[in-house]
């Protein structure tokens, strides 16, 4: 990726050394020209192209936008409530994520969405342990979180 | 024009500062430490976010500056607060502190338990 991305800002300067232009428009027209011509040839690159992984961040902070204002009108609900009829606890998370900044992005994007909260992660970094403020049903919850983060993270990940 | 961003402006402040009024709510009204850790550290997210992004529209609209240090502030919150979140509970666990009464399970118990048990 870091190959990719350096690849692209050689060719802008390519590019405004072919205008004899040296401004920030033309290196952005060179770039985005650059960019067109990798994405040509994208195939006899290793890895997949750069954008694919932009594109993944992108769509992990749009997901997770959603799941923090979804889950902000939860605890509102609770809050707001006469009666206190929540009912907390701690459950268990298996993760399948390997690496460590993969694992502290997952747990600080869980933590980051009220009603759930990483007390502890597991030696191996292979549990984690969240604090809900209302378990409903914990197989749905743990359902939820590996479906929407943990898939996203993969995606970031992914070569 | 300016009604339209004085509209988003005011929406948005006061989108803010009801969250925060249900955190610090929150704060008095819940149990025990865990539960008032998700109320003062979570809806205050978005509360923050709005607030700074309401003052970010204000400049922007009323004065044509695009004042990054706020989207940054925005930024830096979100990075700070699931650590300190994450610490205060996890030191309130580990110093012993009890769970509410009608807290439902503690997957964590058990690993505590086993622990113990290893030299």
């Amino acid at each position: 990726m870091a190959f990719q991305i350096l690849l692209n800002v050689f060719l802008a300067a390519l590019w405004m050394f072919l205008q004899v232009s040296f401004s920030a428009r033309t290196f952005i027209i060179g770039y985005l020209l650059g960019m067109l011509l990798m994405l040509g040839m994208r195939r006899f690159f290793t890895e997949r192209f750069y954008l694919h992984r932009v594109w993944a961040v992108i769509y992990l902070f749009l997901l997770f936008l959603k799941e923090l204002v979804k889950a902000n009108l939860d605890v509102l609900k609770l809050v707001l409530s006469p009666k206190l009829k929540m009912r907390p606890g701690i459950f268990a998370l298996e993760t399948e994520l390997k690496t460590d900044w993969e694992v502290t992005l997952l747990s600080n994007l869980i933590t980051l969405t009220p009603g759930t909260l990483v007390i502890d992660v597991s030696d191996d970094n292979k549990t984690l342990y969240i604090h809900a403020i209302d378990i409903g049903d914990v197989a749905e919850a743990v359902d939820s979180i590996k479906n929407s983060f943990e898939k996203a993270i993969m995606e970031v990940s992914r070569r | 024009m300016t009604v339209i961003s004085d509209a988003i402006i005011v929406i948005f402040l006061l989108a803010g500062s009801f969250l925060s009024l249900v955190a610090a709510f929150g704060l008095i009204r819940f149990p025990d430490v865990y539960t008032r850790n998700h109320a003062a550290s979570k809806s205050a997210t978005l509360g923050v976010m709005l607030v700074l992004l309401a003052a970010f529209f204000y400049f922007l609209f009323k004065n044509e500056i695009f004042s990054s240090r706020l989207l940054l502030g925005i930024a830096f919150f979100f990075i700070t607060a699931p650590v300190a979140g994450h610490l205060i509970s996890r030191a309130a666990y580990n110093s012993g502190v009890k769970m509410w009464e009608k807290s439902v399970q503690d997957d964590l118990k058990y690993k505590k338990s086993h622990e113990k048990k290893l030299p």
